[in-house]
């Protein structure tokens, strides 16, 4: 059976060409004029994009399948043009163990949708307190490892872990938070908050961090990813560890780029997130950061929650929101992006940090795995228009105004969205 | 809807209208039958969802003066442990047909969620750290009614104490201000908000320093857990810095008034018993609460086809 895409523009390594692209089984088998297939999809003024790698996807399950499951969180993610997710271990159980692991990619297999990759635990359960056992998940195929949701507070451990780390070849995913100065905080802390009486998340919770594990990256020679990184001053402490030539990495979530604190004034639980939606000028800093290679990749903390851990006030709801469904329009309204660029941020640079770039982030070629995003790069739409896909509704994009539609999603050969629709 | 969610909300036009309906309802309290059939065929719901006796019980009082019938849901725990979430909560309530909610959460906003979810007219009866419109009002009342002035042009008033967290110092502030008020905010850095440099306030760190310059010394309730998480290391330090003693009692001016939202800590913001001290409006502030949250009452629910004529 052949898949021949027709009449787009194909971003490929020599740079962007129009043309019809033909898939046979797993494997792209042709890039030229006129080709035909057993099916055929319309391309025609699309951009014929690497299948997007999300860094940062909370698929819920095991444990808490009322928010989503590792069928609806892929299918999400096959609406956003996503071929592969990493999934974050803040799972019940955590994916501390192999067993948990495999659990999850089976799961994601099942699903079919697009390549499930899970992430392992730093520390058992993600409290904080002694090493999982990372050279087992490592021999399991685990590349990322982090406590998401949590950052590793002890210097010492987190110090360990990156030794180790080394070792293995793998890379540690810091969620940066002091937990000392975010305790019962709901918001960013700042003139907003002082208003609103609100418990405040002050940026040097996620900077101080970010500055110790710099540090401690430099003394072992590690290496470190920072996840959903929210401040301007963040983005200058790894654009200064960047030009010193140390390993590190970073990713921003969509919501950072383009929310704000202020959103908070209308108390609506869905933008509550962790960390913080900040001020204006940190999510310009952001953008900033991106455009110029500072930051790697866009990543999405899509969090799903049910309606019953939102429609609640905002000291008990739970933090996070959906972001897979968006990710495109999101970084088309922000940006204004290349589609090279896209490809850069959405694909190449996260499946290389997540370590599955032989197989994800590869620009369309004669003989790579037929992981393609087809896409209308400058399709306007308003949030809300456009299916989640997500088991949950916590989206904070109604009503936003986003430029870039996913037109059709294949994943290994296999189309799973055709004209932004599902395919199961 | 006219709901009474934030003074920031009601606007100047609105809180001074309900202001001027104050002595109406007043001088109802004082008839020899303290009742009109104003909100007859009315229903309060009281949604209080953290603890509190005195507001509830203020509210009732207001609403029973109006002739409406109240009912009460109170409790002091989280909707999340009781299994559902508060839109729930509010949806099953409202389906009982109150035609106004007041409500009471320990959580900033909680009353304008509550708003987007029920029929009814919401009354804020104090929001987490947020608002406390009622006692901003009976407060700028009392203030008036002790000054023996209409116009708050010129009256510069102090609030001491753990501004931060403190929902009675955002709805003063506002209205205070509103009205003409100059306000000059004290307390230790640790307890003064975020961004209170765009309050449009004047802020201290020292009592003494503006002790004497004060018409209204409104001291804040301080909560001691507060203090000894945060600001001093304990509530004899909080005390001596800025408590009222007799000292500073000697230096207020001799018009000033002493204000307190209660209940006092005694030995914490006073050493100095109010509901003793002349200068001490307090009992004041709890008797004009009732008439105060009649007008609001009368004022949200005045849309609703009740004239004060039928009374």
């Amino acid at each position: 059976m052949t898949l021949a895409l027709r009449g787009g523009t194909v971003v490929t390594a020599e740079g962007e060409v129009r043309a019809d692209v033909l898939v046979d089984g797993e494997v792209i088998v042709a890039i030229g004029a006129s080709l035909r297939g057993d099916t055929e999809l319309d391309a025609t003024g699309c951009h014929v994009l690497p299948g997007f790698v999300d860094l940062h996807t909370h698929l819920r399950e095991p444990g808490r399948e009322e928010a989503e499951t590792i069928a609806t969180g892929s299918r999400a993610g096959a609406l956003g043009g996503y071929t592969a997710l990493v999934a974050m271990p803040n799972t019940d159980p955590a994916q501390d163990s192999v067993s948990t692991v495999e659990y999850v990619r089976a799961q994601g297999r099942a699903a079919g949708l697009v390549e499930v990759v899970p992430s392992g635990c730093i520390t058992v359960g993600r409290k904080g307190e002694r090493l999982a056992p990372l050279a087992d998940l490592a021999a399991a195929g685990v590349r990322v490892f982090t406590d998401d949701g949590n950052g590793v507070q002890d210097a010492s451990l987190m110090r360990r872990a990156m030794l180790v780390a080394r070792d293995l070849g793998v890379v540690l995913a810091q969620h940066c938070e002091v937990s000392s100065l975010t305790n019962s905080a709901v918001m960013d802390e700042c003139a907003c908050s002082g208003e609103l009486g609100l418990p405040g998340w002050p940026s040097v919770a996620e900077e101080l961090m970010v500055q110790r594990d710099i540090d401690l990256c430099r003394e072992t020679r590690s290496r470190i990813h920072f996840l959903h990184l929210s401040t301007a001053r963040s983005v200058a402490l790894v654009r200064a560890a960047k030009s010193e030539g140390l390993a590190v990495t970073a990713e921003v979530a969509p919501h950072h780029l383009l929310l704000d604190h202020e959103r908070l004034r209308s108390f609506d639980p869905v933008f509550k997130v962790n960390p913080p939606l900040r001020s204006a000028a940190d999510a310009a800093a952001l953008r900033e950061g991106l455009r110029d290679g500072t930051i790697d990749a866009v990543a999405t903390d899509h969090a799903p929650h049910p309606a019953w851990n939102k429609e609640v006030p905002l000291d008990e709801a739970s933090p996070g929101m959906l972001g897979l469904h968006a990710a495109l329009g999101v970084v088309g309204a922000a940006l204004s992006p290349s589609p090279s660029d896209i490809a850069r941020m959405m694909s190449t640079a996260p499946a290389r940090i997540a370590g599955v770039s032989s197989r994800h982030g590869v620009l369309p070629s004669v003989g790579g795995a037929a992981h393609v995003c087809v896409a209308d790069l400058s399709a306007r739409w308003i949030g809300g228009e456009r299916p989640t896909g997500s088991r949950s509704a916590n989206d904070p994009w109604v009503g936003v105004p986003l430029v870039g539609t996913v037109r059709h999603t294949v994943y290994g050969g296999r189309a799973t969205v055709v004209d932004g629709e599902v395919q199961r | 809807m006219r709901h009474v969610l934030g003074i920031g909300d009601l606007g100047q036009e609105r809180a001074e209208a309900i202001l001027a309906l104050v002595p109406r309802m007043a001088e109802v309290r004082s008839r020899s039958v303290p009742k009109v059939a104003a909100l007859r065929g009315r229903t309060v719901a009281m949604l209080f969802l953290e603890d509190s006796t005195r507001t509830r019980l203020s509210f009732d009082a207001a609403a029973r003066a109006l002739s409406a019938d109240t009912m009460t849901f109170a409790a002091s725990t989280s909707s999340m442990k009781k299994g559902e979430s508060l839109r729930d909560t509010v949806e099953t309530i409202s389906a009982l047909g109150p035609h106004a909610l007041v409500v009471r959460h320990r959580a900033s906003g909680a009353p304008w969620q509550v708003a987007a979810w029920t029929g009814a007219v919401v009354v804020n009866a104090g929001d987490g750290a947020h608002e406390h419109p009622t006692q901003a009002l009976l407060d700028a009342h009392t203030i008036r009614e002790s000054l023996g002035t209409e116009s708050l042009a010129g009256v510069r008033v102090g609030i001491v104490g753990d501004i931060r967290h403190s929902r009675v110092a955002r709805s003063n502030v506002r209205l205070l201000r509103m009205l003409g008020a100059s306000v000059v905010l004290v307390a230790p850095s640790p307890l003064q908000p975020i961004g209170v440099e765009g309050w449009g306030v004047d802020i201290s760190t020292s009592l003494d320093d503006v002790l004497e310059d004060l018409d209204v010394l409104y001291l804040l309730r301080v909560q001691t857990e507060r203090i000894s998480g945060s600001a001093v290391p304990d509530s004899g330090e909080y005390s001596r810095r800025f408590g009222l003693d007799e000292g500073r009692v000697r230096r207020l001016r001799p018009d000033a008034i002493v204000m307190h939202p209660g209940p006092v800590n005694l030995g914490v913001e006073s050493s100095v018993d109010l509901a003793r001290l002349p200068q001490s409006v307090v009992a004041r502030q709890v008797a004009n609460g009732v008439p105060v949250r009649m007008a609001v009452l009368f004022d949200a629910l005045a849309g609703v086809g009740v004239a004060m004529e039928d009374a």
